[in-house]
């Protein structure tokens, strides 16, 4: 049975693939490893929601040559994401950076889940104040509710 | 007052839809250009064999130019063409054209059944010269002023629209800056 199970999870290994083509690899792991992580935050610009690194489109398949060509020429990672964002824009990153026009995307959540924790505390705050102009929870009992507390336990007892 | 602030997540939640409903209406197709107000790339391309020229980045000084980037395999290519057509030769536009990726007799086949309107074609075969311009669809159109610098992209086909209301108006407007 296992046997069976581990055979149908090797048929099926190739649909999961990568995008990338044997003939791209670099023969330096070094240098291809640095390649396959930057290729993976930038945007494929036909199919949107894909990487380069994983989109079968030719143009990411000829931005994964680029990349791999700025590498060999001894470009840093930084420089080579340079020179894809100075002709496409930050869109193509996947990770978009941290600056004036993106600030809301940032800081956007922290700043709703701040406002909600705050609305919650003095929301809270306030019932609780409620509670002691009312009398608070540590208001002795009035004779009526003794009485009947009492009446309560002693059934109870019986 | 104590109840608004009761309204204040309902307040939210439209807001958040109505941006919601007009991102509808944006073409996600349509990526603003990292390029526009610079200079156009460096670069030069053979011309598409059986013409004289190809295109470079010195031809595109002097004179407002349009660079268009077309393929014979493109449909949409197809559908713009006759806009292309009429902007250079009935509105005296020069119009450049950049044949990205393509088999150099099916771009002359297409050519001679669509007419030529480019004064001159540059092949780029390999796509490279295009990424350089951030190209990653065709067609696309890119407005040169006379500094060549690229002031204006166009995704996807011109439309007789875009060049009545936007191109037009602007070639006018460069051409008379200097």
């Amino acid at each position: 049975m296992k046997a069976v199970i581990l055979a149908a999870f090797l048929a099926l290994t190739p649909l999961t693939a990568f995008a990338v083509q044997p003939d791209e690899v670099l023969p330096d792991p070094t240098l291809e490893g640095r390649a396959r992580e930057i290729s993976k935050d930038l945007r494929c610009l036909v199919c949107q929601n894909q990487s380069i690194d994983d989109s079968n489109a030719p143009l990411a398949r000829d931005l994964r040559l680029l990349v791999r060509e700025r590498l060999k020429a001894g470009d840093s990672d930084q420089q080579v994401v340079h020179f894809v964002t100075d002709r496409y824009g930050d869109y193509v990153l996947l990770r978009p950076p941290f600056k004036a026009t993106t600030l809301v995307l940032w800081i956007g959540p922290f700043a709703i889940l701040a406002i909600g924790a705050i609305g919650t505390a003095l929301y809270l705050r306030g019932r609780k104040s409620a509670a002691v102009a009312a009398g608070g929870d540590t208001a002795p009992l009035t004779e009526d509710e003794r009485q009947r507390l009492d009446a309560l336990l002693r059934k109870e007892d019986a | 007052m104590r109840r608004l602030i009761f309204l204040l997540p309902l307040l939210l939640f439209v807001g958040v839809g109505v941006a919601f409903l007009l991102g509808f209406e944006r073409d996600p197709r349509d990526i603003p250009s990292a390029l526009i107000d610079k200079p156009a790339p460096e670069f030069a391309l053979a011309p598409l064999p059986g013409h004289k020229e190809g295109v470079s980045s010195a031809m595109l000084k002097g004179d407002v130019t349009l660079v268009n980037v077309f393929a014979s395999w493109c449909i949409p290519c197809k559908a713009e063409h006759p806009v292309i057509t009429r902007l250079s030769k009935e509105l005296g536009v020069t119009v450049r054209g950049i044949n990205y990726k393509d088999k150099t007799e099916d771009a002359l086949d297409w050519l001679k059944r669509n007419g030529d309107p480019y004064a001159s074609i540059g092949a780029d075969q390999d796509g490279r010269v295009s990424i350089d311009w951030g190209v990653y669809g065709v067609p696309e159109t890119y407005l040169i002023d006379r500094q060549g610098r690229i002031r204006f992209k166009q995704v996807g086909p011109l439309t007789p629209q875009v060049v009545d209301e936007q191109i037009l108006p602007m070639i006018k407007h460069l051409r008379a800056a200097s």
